[in-house]
């Protein structure tokens, strides 16, 4: 840590994650596993608290990175740390008319179909079809915006060139077959360091967890007044229509709490999802969001990080009452290494000042063809470095989307992946090995081959580093309560909460015709409970 | 923002701070310094509703079943007794410490799959078609209540059956209950037995591997009634023809986890994170290890994200990359310079050293004939004489002369040769080249070329005079044919790479591709040195986009020839990588036994499927072009004038390929008279039809005898997603109303000697039954729709050649409302079929015709007129319930034989005896019970060396008397010998298979599986002619078609597709090639109509169109457009996208009509499915049979029914559309 000599103040632990998005293969698993297990109940249709997006592209939903627009993370105001959304007077001005809130169209209408008719349709003259219904209230609709409407670069040109970050390039990039690029982007809730969802909110509901990080919406304090909503610039808490409360990824805190790995990260086939914990300093988080200069932010926010390494901050840390457990994770770290080690995983949109905790390694490939097409080897790692600025990807990009717009962070992480293939390839094929070659980004063979064995064997046990959960304060002081599960909220105790139930009054969606009410649908299924009309009674009789 | 308010902001918001400062200083919570963060440790928060909804009751292991080669393990979790979602299992025995392992395996179309569940397109009850309902329950009662004489009567009756099969496809389907809908089921099974016979009844499930209980058990019923299964990995165009011809194999790739092994990757036309989700990451990994990967795609698919290099040839035109990059490593590998790994490879693993006859045909050249053998060289005099045509020669440089060495296919059968079927060259030193031999000569061959030039090429070869012959090797013909010259031989040379005049140049491929001719060598040259430097591991991932075309097999063998040249095939990290709906039953003996229940009875019907599509819908009257305008200007003109649907009779008629229906009467009826009168049945049948009273049914096809009648489809949706043609299925199989404005063919252009009927027939099936779990395009047309259980209902195993496991399903839940397993629903309609054969069937006599089939004797057959093999078997039909209940005998006292290798399970049944009992009644008293799919299950595994390793052993032991004792495989059988997996084993973690003479690779725990490792590293025969990999091909069709040797072939033009083209109509429409690949949001564990997957995608039918495209037809992104041409009419959206190439539009694979798809406005009619606009083209060199490897087996060489060659205009419709 450059800021090594600095005094410790608070240390903290967060259980971050890190992506590898040049192992990205874009299919969505993720976001299945997570909606299934999540968000597929009335209120949630259209949520989805992990999507993937194909960059370029709007994104969703559509366009939430341009800020001027939505006003969300934070800026800077006569050098203090101030919400978009505006300071506290005009936030609560906005409680009842936030024009800055996406509407359900910029997420999208959420839509299923008249699926019966398949089976119920009487004798027609043609081949019976499910028309498109609106999920919301069951109308005819017609299908023109979804949540991953931009999937490997449809739309058009026109479509993808409102994606923000393009619009942001000095550089006009040409949407063009021959000079066709994209990757994937899989996002979840960034469990920031600096949430400005946390500080927007009027009711005190979001709160950060001391033990691990987690970002939660308090369900019994939630109130609904959307401000979490305005004030996420990555758009990633969403509004419960039916219970009209905020929701959000969880990063599946009953799991993580258990040890296991986020539902996102345990299906994620691409095997590109690190868990672990990171240890930082709590006490230069504000100064580090507050760094004047936006290319500044990565290299502030490294700065927060500590070395689990370090005795000095071994012992702080112990002193603050993280267990043993979770520093020696914290040492076993793989999100630590890709980080702060390797330095090969970047923040997304460091720029928003919420000191994000979800970071990502910048995609590589495609990579040699720009040297190819000029007769050049593309084995050749001197080649290969001087190439990486003329990816087909632009790094400028990509810089955008990691690095307020700073090239060379970004050029550095492209550097050691290229560095490690070409290293790498000389073991494979038996040749003599060239010590220049990790040299020449700053690791030598062993910490290059550490790094391959990280990126690419990943091993379940080395991709996910999670200490069981432990409660920030002592359990010790409740012992005479008797079972240790059992306090209020605990999890042995039975709360007949009625979150996920469907509001008792909430109408059901209708349209002229058959009604689509008692459907059995999981899409449209609490999760609980029988679903009624699952196993109809003795009145179902031929049709 | 003016100063002065800017100014009061400041001061409101520093006036907020200090006040919230205030209310801080108040709490007792720690603060940071800078007063960002409160520390609350006393709050109590309410985060219960999540911990509640993660909590469950149990996770149960199951995957998906039906056509997809993922075979991944999944937890099913289960809340209050219903099904909730699942998550990827991880707990897969690792592959290896110093290797990526395969957890998770999944993707988002499986992680979608619990939404079927209870999904409103959930098929809860048996439903029937209301119309046969009623007239069936009105017969019935006319008829005393006999549902076979009511059956009799409704589709006897052509009112009725008008009345019925006109209202297929357009609702008006009823519940009905389970007794009622078996007995409609049976008694058409009954009637249809009697009537006609059992080879007009037909089963259709594909891909067994994915769940090999539930095929097994529909397909064992189809097999003890006498009814064909269809096959289907040639039907899906799937089966890359050129794998039976190079490697005599159907299909044997590396598990994925091999590619981790190669070092050099190309993906061609395999878009691997969308079709091979669950492997991808291998790829991605292996990158890491130095890979390098070249992607080769026509559009920027989903895996040129992980692409050094992309190359974007115009769709089809693969193969004249793949043949320039062959020209340069023959060039610069073996002519300029001898690589020996490379000359050492091809010397003992291919047929390269073997002679060739040159037939002095044409006065300006030569042909490339037949192999030489040793009959026409009085070689091998003591081998049995008719095993020596069969024995192709090569020259050997120690003697000078031509020998014979051992492996040829005249050492596989027959006592004789026992212990000398091996690649064990002795002293023999294979010669590869004439060239420079004192002794030979040149000869002038005559090459075509098909790449719009009509005139064949004139190339020299070196030959020799032996015997009376001309003849060449076949290295020679293929330096010739890759236009590789060399000195003092003449003829149409390329001056250099740039010459772009000939083939096969890198300059001659640019103009053909678009691929820049410097790309090309260099991958070339990338591809040979890194083979060279790695001894062979490069490999090729080829998929869909290179193997659905007409000519897949002139493309694959194109990139084969790549991977041979520079020594690739059975090396662990290289070789071919076919990924297409290919399937691995692991447990394969275990499997094939249960599924042609060939412990009863034996030879089981197998049909090839793209024949039987081609004739029943009647899609043979719409072609319009003879054989001529696809063979070779080289031809001899054998098959001039002939119509395709000729060559199919010409191929029935010598045993090539069979035919169901067989003949033009009922086989139980031939059967009769040939059990009653003893008479041989080839020299009856013959008299039968030299007499004129009796005819091939495929001679007639169109003629009411020779319709097929019954049709079940089950795990599978045959009309909806594999149908090419699919509005001539609906028009002459079914009955139904189609879109097809397609005209007949006219009289000169119809076929010579197969019957044309003036009305093409409509309706020709009497029941369409389907069994699913949700509701199809298939389901749709059906008359009876039985409900199945999901994957998630019932016990199964579940296997790929993806990765090495077998893994089970298991029921999260009983199945719900009323439906029932495929296994208690083919037990069902066993029973209900017996009972009603009492008195109508009882025991009778079948004739079964069966092709000369590959990996038996009958592959070699002797030089004369060849034809069906025929037996006459018995069938008591009301004893087939409780056959199919029990294990028969057959399988200890005939053995199971698979590859021509034959082991006897007698220890294995009396295991089966103890551990699932007995039956106690007869005829099957005694027998090992298979009453539960458990038992089937444990049978499948018991049965199969690759999960029992005795049966391994035993099978090795019998490969080491026939590949002699030096092979090492009475080793390889001992180190598997004590390997046993039970069904339990597979409930509870994926277990690795071993290694068995089931398979052509070698695996273990510390070892990837590869093909053909086997024969590498034990010196054992290909399944070919030589015994080698092959590049030469020398049936006589195959040379009218000018494809002896790997050769670039075009997309089929206008004239064959039946198109015209088209002239300008104010640019209202454009047209495009018309391409189906697989898709990211459906298939193969689920559906397109999945919500999951539709709000993911684009919400119904699309086409991705380019930038360029679109605008000249005025469409944006999402409008509607409708795609047409004879063959039918698709309604779709619009993607438009610069990922796409002009002139081509993707339609992904299986959008059906079921979501979304409006009328259209050509026809006022339904939008049509994905396949609505091809049609079928049977390439007639998959018809042959009776020769080596070129030879019929199921699911092995036939017809592919190809769709990719397709045409279409697109135009943009009316905007507001009618559902």
């Amino acid at each position: 840590m450059s800021r090594g000599d600095a005094p410790l103040g608070r240390v903290m632990a967060q259980v971050a994650m890190v992506m590898n998005l040049d192992k990205c293969i874009g299919c969505h698993t993720c976001s299945v596993t997570c909606k299934q297990t999540w968000t597929n109940r009335q209120g949630t249709e259209y949520v989805w608290f992990n999507n993937v997006e194909t960059r370029p592209g709007q994104g969703y939903p559509r366009g939430y990175q341009d800020q001027e627009k939505w006003k969300g993370g934070w800026h800077l105001k006569h050098g203090r740390l101030v919400p978009r959304a505006g300071g506290r007077a005009r936030r609560l001005a906005r409680l009842f008319a936030n024009p800055e809130l996406p509407s359900l169209d910029d997420y999208y209408q959420p839509w299923t179909y008249d699926y019966e008719n398949l089976i119920s349709a009487p004798l027609g003259d043609d081949v019976p079809t499910a028309a498109p219904r609106s999920l919301i209230d069951g109308r005819p609709t017609e299908v023109t915006w979804g949540p991953n409407w931009d999937d490997d670069l449809g739309g058009g040109p026109a479509h993808l060139a409102d994606d923000p970050v393009l619009q942001q390039m000095n550089e006009r990039v040409r949407l063009e077959y021959e000079q066709a690029f994209m990757f994937y982007l899989p996002r979840i809730c960034e469990h920031c360091l600096n949430p400005s969802c946390v500080a927007v909110c009027p009711s005190g509901a979001l709160y950060k967890r001391i033990e691990d990080g987690i970002v939660l919406v308090d369900q019994d304090r939630c109130r609904g007044w959307r401000m979490c909503v305005s004030g996420c610039p990555y758009k990633k808490i969403y509004f419960n229509h039916q219970s009209g409360k905020a929701e959000k990824c969880t990063l599946c805190y009953p799991r993580i709490e258990a040890g296991q790995p986020t539902v996102c990260s345990e299906t994620c086939v691409g095997r590109l999802r690190y868990l672990g914990v990171i240890l930082y300093d709590a006490d230069r988080v504000g100064a580090a969001a507050a760094t004047e200069d936006e290319r500044g932010l990565y290299e502030a926010q490294l700065d927060c990080f500590l070395d689990p390494e370090d005795p000095a901050v071994r012992r702080a840390a112990e002193d603050a009452g993280i267990p043993h457990d979770w520093i020696t994770a914290a040492r076993r770290s793989p999100v630590h290494a890709l980080i702060s080690t390797y330095k090969v995983a970047l923040p997304l949109h460091p720029e928003y000042r919420t000191m994000p905790m979800v970071w990502y390694i910048p995609p590589l490939s495609p990579v040699v063809e720009s040297l190819t097409a000029t007769g050049h080897d593309g084995e050749d790692p001197a080649k290969l470095f001087a190439a990486i600025d003329s990816l087909r990807i632009p790094v400028e990009y990509l810089a955008g989307l990691f690095t307020a717009g700073d090239p060379a962070p970004v050029e550095a992480a492209l550097c050691r992946l290229a560095a490690m293939r070409a290293h790498m390839r000389r073991v494979n094929l038996g040749e003599p090995q060239d010590p220049a070659i990790a040299r020449a980004v700053g690791l030598d063979a062993p910490g290059i081959e550490a790094m391959y064995r990280l990126l690419a064997l990943a091993k379940y046990d080395e991709r996910y580093v999670i200490p069981t959960g432990y409660a920030a304060r002592t359990p010790e002081d409740d012992l005479t309560q008797g079972c240790s599960l059992g306090g209020h909220g605990g999890v042995g105790m039975f709360d007949a909460d009625a979150f996920h139930a469907p509001l008792a009054d909430a109408p059901g969606p209708r349209h002229a015709g058959t009604s689509l009410r008692g459907r059995v649908n999981l899409l449209n299924w609490n999760g609980r409970g029988r679903p009624e009309g699952l196993f109809p009674g003795g009145g179902g009789g031929s049709r | 923002m003016g100063r002065g308010k800017a100014e009061a902001e400041r001061i409101a918001a520093d006036a907020a701070e200090r006040l919230f400062a205030v209310g801080q200083s108040l709490r007792r919570a720690p603060v940071t310094p800078e007063r960002r963060a409160v520390f609350e440790l006393e709050q109590q928060v309410n985060d219960a509703p999540y911990r509640e909804r993660w909590a469950h009751d149990k996770v149960v292991r199951s995957t998906h079943g039906v056509n997809c080669t993922g075979s991944c393990s999944w937890q099913v979790y289960v809340k209050d007794g219903l099904i909730t979602w699942e998550t990827q299992a991880t707990d897969y025995p690792s592959a290896g410490a110093d290797r990526p392992d395969y957890e998770p395996r999944g993707c988002p179309r499986g992680a979608a799959f619990s939404w079927y569940t209870y999904s409103p397109t959930r098929v809860k009850y048996p439903h029937a078609r209301g119309v046969l309902l009623e007239l069936f329950r009105d017969a019935k009662r006319r008829h005393g209540g006999d549902p076979v004489a009511a059956w009799a009567e409704v589709t006897g009756d052509p009112e009725q059956r008008r009345r019925y099969q006109s209202a297929r496809g357009k609702g008006g389907l009823v519940r009905i209950g389970w007794e009622e809908a078996l007995e409609i089921a049976a008694a058409a099974h009954v009637h249809t037995l009697k009537e006609y016979g059992p080879d007009r009844i037909a089963g259709f499930s594909p891909i067994p591997a994915m769940s090999m209980a539930s095929h097994a058990v529909g397909a064992r019923f189809h097999a003890l009634i006498g009814a064909p299964m269809l096959s289907f990995y040639d039907w899906y165009a799937d089966l890359p023809i050129a794998s039976p011809q190079v490697f005599g194999d159907q299909t044997d790739v590396p598990e994925s986890g091999d590619w981790w092994d190669a070092a050099y990757l190309m993906l061609w036309g395999s878009n691997v994170p969308v079709t091979r989700t669950p492997d991808a990451h291998w790829m991605a990994e292996a990158r890491y290890r130095g890979q390098k990967v070249v992607v080769v795609s026509p559009d920027y698919a989903d895996a040129t994200k992980f692409a050094d290099e992309w190359l974007h040839p115009h769709p089809g035109t693969d193969a004249a990359l793949a043949m320039a990059m062959g020209h340069v490593i023959l060039k610069e590998c073996f002519v300029d310079r001898q690589v020996p790994y490379f000359t050492d490879y091809v010397k003992r693993f291919t047929d390269l050293p073997f002679l060739v006859a040159l037939d002095e045909r044409a006065a300006d050249g030569c042909t490339p004939g037949a192999f030489v053998t040793a009959v026409d060289l009085g070689l091998a005099q003591d081998a049995a004489g008719e095993a020596r045509r069969w024995m192709p020669v090569l020259f050997d440089r120690v003697t000078g002369g031509p020998a014979v060495p051992n492996g040829t296919l005249g050492d596989r059968w027959g006592k004789a040769s026992e212990g000398r079927w091996n690649l064990d060259l002795g002293d023999l030193e294979p010669l590869l080249s004439l060239y420079g031999r004192p002794e030979a000569v040149t000869a002038p061959v005559l090459l075509p070329r098909f790449d719009g030039s009509a005139a064949a090429l004139r190339r020299s070869v070196p030959a020799l005079r032996v015997g009376g012959r001309l003849v060449t090797t076949v290295f020679d013909l293929l330096l010739a044919q890759y236009g590789v010259g060399r000195e003092g031989l003449d003829g149409q040379w390329p001056a250099s790479y740039e010459d772009a005049t000939v083939p096969c140049t890198p300059a001659w491929q640019e103009e053909v591709t678009s691929v820049s001719a410097t790309a090309a060598v260099r991958a070339a040259r990338e591809f040979a040195r890194t083979a060279e430097r790695t001894r062979g591991r490069c490999m090729i991932v080829m998929g869909a986009g290179t193997n659905h075309w007409f000519h897949s097999d002139t493309i694959y063998r194109s990139f084969l020839s790549l991977l041979l040249l520079t020594g690739c095939q059975g090396v662990n990290g290289g070789g071919w990588a076919h990924y297409v709906g290919q399937e691995k039953v692991r447990p394969f003996a275990g499997w094939q036994q249960m599924a042609t229940a060939s412990d009863w009875v034996r030879p089981s019907r197998q049909m090839a499927g793209t024949p039987y599509w081609y004739l029943h819908t009647d899609q043979w009257r719409y072609e319009k072009h003879t054989a001529d305008v696809l063979t070779s200007p080289t031809a001899s003109g054998a098959l001039a004038g002939l119509h395709t649907a000729d060559l199919i009779a010409h191929s029935v008629r010598k045993g090539w390929m069979p035919s169901a229906p067989t003949f033009s009467a009922n086989p139980l009826e031939l059967g009769r008279r040939l059990h009653e009168s003893g008479a041989d049945p080839a020299a009856w049948l013959a008299a039968e039809r030299d007499a004129g009273r009796l005819a091939y049914a495929c001679e007639n096809p169109d003629d009411p005898a020779n319709w097929p009648r019954v049709l079940t489809v089950w795990r599978a949706n045959l009309i909806g997603s594999s149908a090419k043609g699919n509005e001539f299925f609906l028009r002459h199989l079914l009955g139904a109303s189609d879109n097809a404005s397609a005209q007949e063919a006219p009289p000169a252009s119809r076929p010579r000697d197969v019957t044309w009927r003036e009305d093409g027939p409509r309706g020709k099936l009497d029941l369409l039954l389907a069994l699913d779990f949700r509701m199809t395009s298939t389901t749709l047309f059906a008359d009876l729709v039985l409900p199945a259980a999901t994957w998630y209902e019932k016990h199964d195993l579940s296997s790929t050649d993806m990765h090495p496991y077998v893994h089970a399903f298991s029921p999260a839940i009983d199945p719900p409302w009323q439906a029932r397993t495929d296994f208690e629903i083919f037990h069902g309609l066993a029973t209900e079929v017996a009972r009603l054969a009492k008195g109508r069937l009882d025991v009778a006599h079948d004739l079964v015709a069966t092709p000369l089939q590959h990996d038996t004797p009958g592959e070699a057959p002797p030089d004369a007129a060849t034809g069906p093999q025929f037996t006459v078997v018995e069938r008591d039909y009301t004893a087939i319930g409780e056959k199919m209940a029990a294990l028969g005998p057959l399988v200890d006292e005939l053995g199971i034989t698979v590859k021509g290798v034959t082991v006897h399970p007698r220890p294995e049944v009396a295991r089966l005896a103890a551990r699932c009992g007995t039956a106690a009644r007869e005829p099957v008293r005694g027998r090992p019970l298979l009453d539960t799919d458990v038992k089937l299950c444990e049978a499948i595994l018991a049965l199969s060396g690759t999960t029992n390793g005795r049966l391994a052993a035993e099978g090795f032991e019998r490969l080491a008397e026939r590949c002699g004792a030096d092979s090492g495989f009475t080793e390889l059988g001992a180190s598997v010998a004590d390997r046993r997996v039970e069904f339990s084993d597979t409930q509870a973690r994926p277990v690795q298979v071993g290694a068995s003479f089931e398979w052509s690779g070698k695996e273990s725990p510390d070892r990837r599986y590869a093909p053909f490792t086997i024969n590498t590293e034990h010196a054992k025969p290909w399944h070919t002619l030589t015994g080698r990999q092959h590049f030469y091909l020398d049936h006589q069709w195959i040379a009218e078609y000018g494809e002896q040797l790997p050769v670039y072939r075009p997309p089929l033009g206008l004239d064959v597709l039946g198109e015209t083209a088209r002239g300008e109509d104010g640019g209202r429409s454009v047209t495009v090639r018309y391409l189906t690949p697989h898709s990211k949001w459906s298939i193969h564990s689920e559906y397109q109509e999945n919500l999951l997957m539709q709000t993911l995608a684009r919400g119904g039918p699309v086409i991705w169109i380019s930038v360029a495209d679109a605008e000249s037809i005025g469409v944006a992104d999402n409008d509607w457009i409708e795609a047409v041409n004879p063959n039918g009419v698709v309604v779709a959206r619009a993607i438009v996208s610069h990922r796409m190439p002009p002139g081509t539009v993707f339609m992904y694979h299986v959008q059906e009509r079921l979501v979304n798809v409006p009328k259209s406005e050509t026809t006022g009619r339904r939008g049509g499915v994905h396949n609505a606009l091809t049609r079928l083209l049977i390439k007639p060199t998959h018809l042959i049979g009776g020769h080596a490897q070129l030879s019929f087996a199921p699911n092995y060489y036939g017809p592919t029914g190809n769709q990719r060659d397709a045409v279409t205009v697109i135009r943009r419709r009316a905007q507001n559309v009618e559902y």
